[in-house]
């Protein structure tokens, strides 16, 4: 069980060795008033050859998916398939204009509507936009969606509640909007309905849920829960984050939730790209339906258009109509897995999390014992004995080539660690990280505590980051103390 | 299939025993999807489906306004292959992410040397948003009821500004730009500034293509109010950083930094601001530091303003953003280089420049229409239904650039028009012969 991770100490790019170099001169014949010419410009100039070099060193100093086994929690980190990146890249799908006349964007629409289509029957919703650029956004987009509805009622409703599980975009979408945030107290778990019942009422705009929630449990209450919220007039959200446990069994619809939002990057495999690009397409039902961003892509005989005659839609929540090149992989998946094949996907996901669970849940805590879905969170307060954390646990699985699952999240279990599997994991790979946990939890504490010991860099100062600022390249320079742009460091 | 000893460890039957915690009543027996298919033939039909497109590679194309095409170095492509890059997720265990964190912090620094700010978020999802996002950040600054902006931005990015603002109840007065010039007019805006403004946003080059040649006289006018400034960050390689001229936060679109349009995403939201603001900015943010052998290393850093720590208090609810489109911008800088950039984009000002030339020589056309210097946009008016006349075009096999008329009906039949290095000549000659004959 042999990793090493490559450790190029890499310059920075600005600082790399060239045998040219460009000074200001030339920009003195811009064609631009003299008023608002640029005197100096700090950029380097470098051959093609030392840029390659420089990224493909950069890149083997970064673990992914394709590297190896990635169990992060709640971001479903599955594989990302590459007849997907291939279609993607055609000049066919990205040499388009968000500006071009419809009738010179028909593929482009067909595939937008086709999916919004494929998204209405995963999600059990009546319509959905395809605007939000990831799933926070979507969030936002949701949380505009409640706000119009309420007040095209004539109320202005100023809550909404949140279990103290949920991720953290969830209070922060709604606090964007104006939203008074109420967290709702867990009961072994899950939400509690007494204590909803007693907080739900007329200032209740809305609940944000997700199911499986955040621990990995069904909320199995969720019709009770959706029928005390629709009581008291308030909606329902879904955070479509957990989807992936419930495809082909089960739909936020069914399960009486009025919006919805699907993470592509997460349950609908397109690659999370270091941070991004994603998508987070909200679904509604039909009530809902008149207050989407607008344009909505319509379809008239076999001619697609967009339609931005809807009066009481909200705006838009960015330019354009959504992120096309991950949507069109997203298209790709669902067209390629099909309805039995998704299903498949989430049977096998909930399958290796339960697998997991089992054959580890004896040698770490797991709270609140039972069945998952695809994901399960342990507790590492069991470590504490031997002196270590769930933070130096995390950086000794990356010596054996595995990420670290998600760590200290959700906030109401202890040295929290998140894990989630995916379907596309052999069992293999879960018995090989079996035995790496096994073997980590039986190491010398000192080992693990001064962990990692075979990345690219060892325990980084995050203190020293945040005490001492270094944000660019020229804030460096400050600290090196010279002032000004420089071509070259020293 | 689900492996034998699996099935044992688990102690189920079927695997529909995984499942039963769902009530009945939520249940479903399958997805009504069509099947999956194979990939040979899956890739087929898509590109069947996506053949119904006409490419800006087949339909010359002069279409702009915050999404343009720019030449993608076949480097950059290579770059952005590489799944250890884009395969990865948030690098929230840093030490096996260096990759990810220092090509990032480089994107931060090169914005940072384009803008002269000294802080650089490391990507918003686009530049509306960033508009949204940095309006709010005004407000965190300085509380307010009114947020200003000029008349001659994007109308797609006002949209989505509105509905950034419905959160805090503010409202939106534009400042309109001068009938000749295109130009910011400063007498409405010394006449708009009082108590209640929080923030001041203004294009620079604006959306007509016009470069806002008083522009530093405005941080006399708004004091103490916080100053954004929108831009195309290719026109920085020529124009003073903004920094030069008092803007608080700096943001623009950077897609066409070594990404093509995608027909509108994924873009790439530039976001930066000047150190006194930095614990106000939303965003993730990479900061440079070292590692316990005192080795340069990179961390995401200031996360306390961030969702996952301050939830309903956070600066934004901001999780996932552009983090590849931003890594594509490095590689496309560091190719182009400093000199390649300054001689294209010089190029590419002049390109647009004698573009208007040869359609003002056309009767019944002006352009540019604006008495002003221009990137490498400009807007042409005509004397026929701007709408008809673009429909001509595409008919002809050119496609035009905006048509104005809809959202700024004082400048009647007139049209937004992008250059960039991509066209040519030919490209040129079809333009001009189409609109002689569509006149």
């Amino acid at each position: 069980m042999n990793y090493r991770q490559a450790a190029f100490e890499e310059p920075l790019i600005f600082d790399l060795e060239t045998e040219t170099s460009c000074g200001d001169e030339i920009l003195e014949d811009a064609p631009v008033p003299e008023k608002l010419r640029r005197r100096c410009l700090n950029l380097p100039d470098l051959p093609e050859r030392e840029v390659m070099k420089h990224f493909v060193r950069l890149s083997q100093m970064n673990y992914s998916v394709d590297t190896g086994f990635y169990p992060l929690g709640s971001c479903t980190m599955k594989y990302n398939p590459k007849l997907n990146e291939r279609i993607a890249r055609l000049h066919s799908a990205s040499l388009l204009h968000p500006h071009q006349d419809e009738s010179t964007v028909q593929g482009a629409l067909q595939i937008m509507y086709e999916l919004e289509k494929m998204l209405c029957e995963i999600g059990g919703v009546d319509a959905v936009t395809l605007q939000p650029a990831a799933g926070a956004h979507g969030e936002f987009t949701g949380m505009q969606l409640v706000r119009a509805y309420h007040k095209d009622r004539g109320e202005d409703r100023r809550e909404i509640l949140v279990p103290e599980t949920a991720h953290g975009t969830n209070p922060a979408s709604a606090a964007m909007v104006g939203f008074d945030v109420i967290e709702l107290p867990s009961k072994n778990g899950r939400i509690d309905c007494e204590a909803l019942k007693s907080v739900a009422g007329k200032n209740t705009a809305a609940m944000m849920l997700t199911n499986p929630n955040t621990l990995g449990l069904f909320e199995k209450d969720v019709l009770e829960i959706a029928g005390i919220l629709h009581d008291v007039g308030a909606l329902l959200y879904y955070d479509g984050a957990n989807m992936n446990a419930i495809l082909g069994r089960t739909n936020p619809g069914r399960m009486n939730f009025d919006i919805v939002h699907f993470n592509l990057h997460k349950t609908f495999s397109t690659p999370h790209g270091g941070g991004g690009p994603g998508a987070g397409p909200v679904g509604v039902k039909g009530f809902l339906e008149p207050y989407l961003p607008v344009p909505r892509i319509a379809k008239h005989g076999d001619y697609y258009h967009l339609d931005y005659d809807h009066p009481k839609s909200i705006g838009k929540v960015r330019a354009y109509y959504g992120n096309f090149g991950v949507l069109l992989r997203a298209y790709v998946y669902i067209r390629s897995l099909g309805g039995d094949g998704l299903r498949k996907a989430s049977e096998r996901a909930v399958a290796n999390s339960n697998y997991l669970r089992k054959l580890l849940e004896d040698r770490l805590d797991l709270p609140y014992p039972g069945n998952r879905m695809h994901e399960f969170v342990l507790s590492g307060d069991r470590l504490k004995e031997k002196g270590i954390r769930t933070l130096d646990f995390a950086k000794r699985l990356l010596d054996y080539g595995v990420h670290a699952p998600t760590i200290y999240f959700p906030l109401i279990v202890s040295e929290a660690m998140m894990i989630e599997p995916t379907e596309t994991e052999s069992i293999q790979t879960l018995d090989r990280f079996v035995s790496i946990v096994n073997k980590i939890l039986d190491e010398d504490p000192e080992t693990v505590r001064s962990a990692p010991h075979n990345t690219s860099v060892k325990r980084i100062d995050e203190v020293k980051a945040a005490r001492d600022l270094i944000l660019s390249y020229r804030m460096l320079l400050e600290k090196r103390g010279r002032s000004g742009p420089v071509a070259r460091a020293p | 299939m689900i492996p034998k000893k699996m099935m044992e460890v688990l102690g189920i039957d079927t695997v529909d025993e995984l499942f039963d915690e769902i009530p009945e009543k939520a249940r479903i027996d399958k997805l009504r999807l069509p099947d999956g298919i194979d990939e040979l033939e899956l890739e087929r039909e898509v590109m069947e489906i996506l053949a119904k497109n006409r490419t800006m590679d087949e339909l010359p194309t002069f279409l702009g306004g915050g999404v343009y095409r720019h030449y993608v170095p076949a480097v950059v492509d290579e770059v952005l292959s590489r799944s250890e890059l884009y395969t990865s997720y948030t690098p929230y265990q840093a030490e096996a992410s260096q990759g990810m964190l220092q090509a990032l912090f480089e994107y931060q620094s090169m914005i940072a040397e384009l803008t002269g700010m000294e802080a650089v978020n490391s990507s918003m999802y686009d530049w509306s948003t960033a508009l949204g996002e940095a309006a709010l950040m005004c407000h965190r600054i300085r509380p307010g009821k009114r947020f200003l902006i000029g008349r001659a931005s994007s109308p797609e990015r006002k949209a989505v500004l509105r509905t950034y603002l419905t959160g805090i109840g503010a409202s939106i007065d534009e400042i309109p730009f001068e009938k000749d010039s295109g130009r910011i007019d400063f007498q409405a805006l010394r006449a708009e500034i009082s108590d209640d403004v929080f923030g001041l946003y203004l294009e620079n080059p604006n959306y007509f293509g016009v470069l806002e040649e008083g522009i530093e006289e405005v941080s006399s006018v708004i004091g103490s109010i916080p100053f954004v400034v929108g831009t195309n960050p290719l026109s920085l390689a020529v124009i003073k950083p903004p920094s030069e001229y008092g803007a608080d936060i700096v943001i623009g679109e950077g897609h066409h930094l070594g990404t093509r349009p995608n027909f509108g995403g994924p873009l790439l939201g530039i976001f930066a601001t000047k150190k006194e603001h930095i614990r106000k900015m939303p965003g993730r943010i990479i900061g440079m530091t070292t590692d316990m052998t005192g080795r340069a290393a990179y961390c995401m850093t200031l996360q306390t303003r961030e969702q996952h720590i301050r939830r309903d208090k956070a600066t934004s609810n901001i999780c996932t953003n552009e983090a590849l489109m931003a890594v594509a911008a490095v590689a496309y800088l560091a190719s182009v280089g400093k000199r390649g950039l300054v001689e294209m984009v010089s190029a590419n000002i002049l390109k647009a420049k004698e573009l208007a030339k040869r359609i003002s020589s056309l009767k019944g056309f002006e352009a540019p229409l604006f008495d002003s210097y221009h990137f490498d946009e400009f807007v042409m008016r005509a004397q026929v239904s701007i709408e008809k006349l673009s429909k001509h075009l595409i008919a002809r096999g050119v496609h035009g650039g905006i048509c104005l008329n809809k959202d700024f009906p004082e400048l009647a039949e007139s049209m937004l028009l992008a250059v960039t290095e991509l066209h040519t000549g030919r490209d040129f000659d079809r333009l001009i012969f189409e609109l002689e004959g569509g006149s």
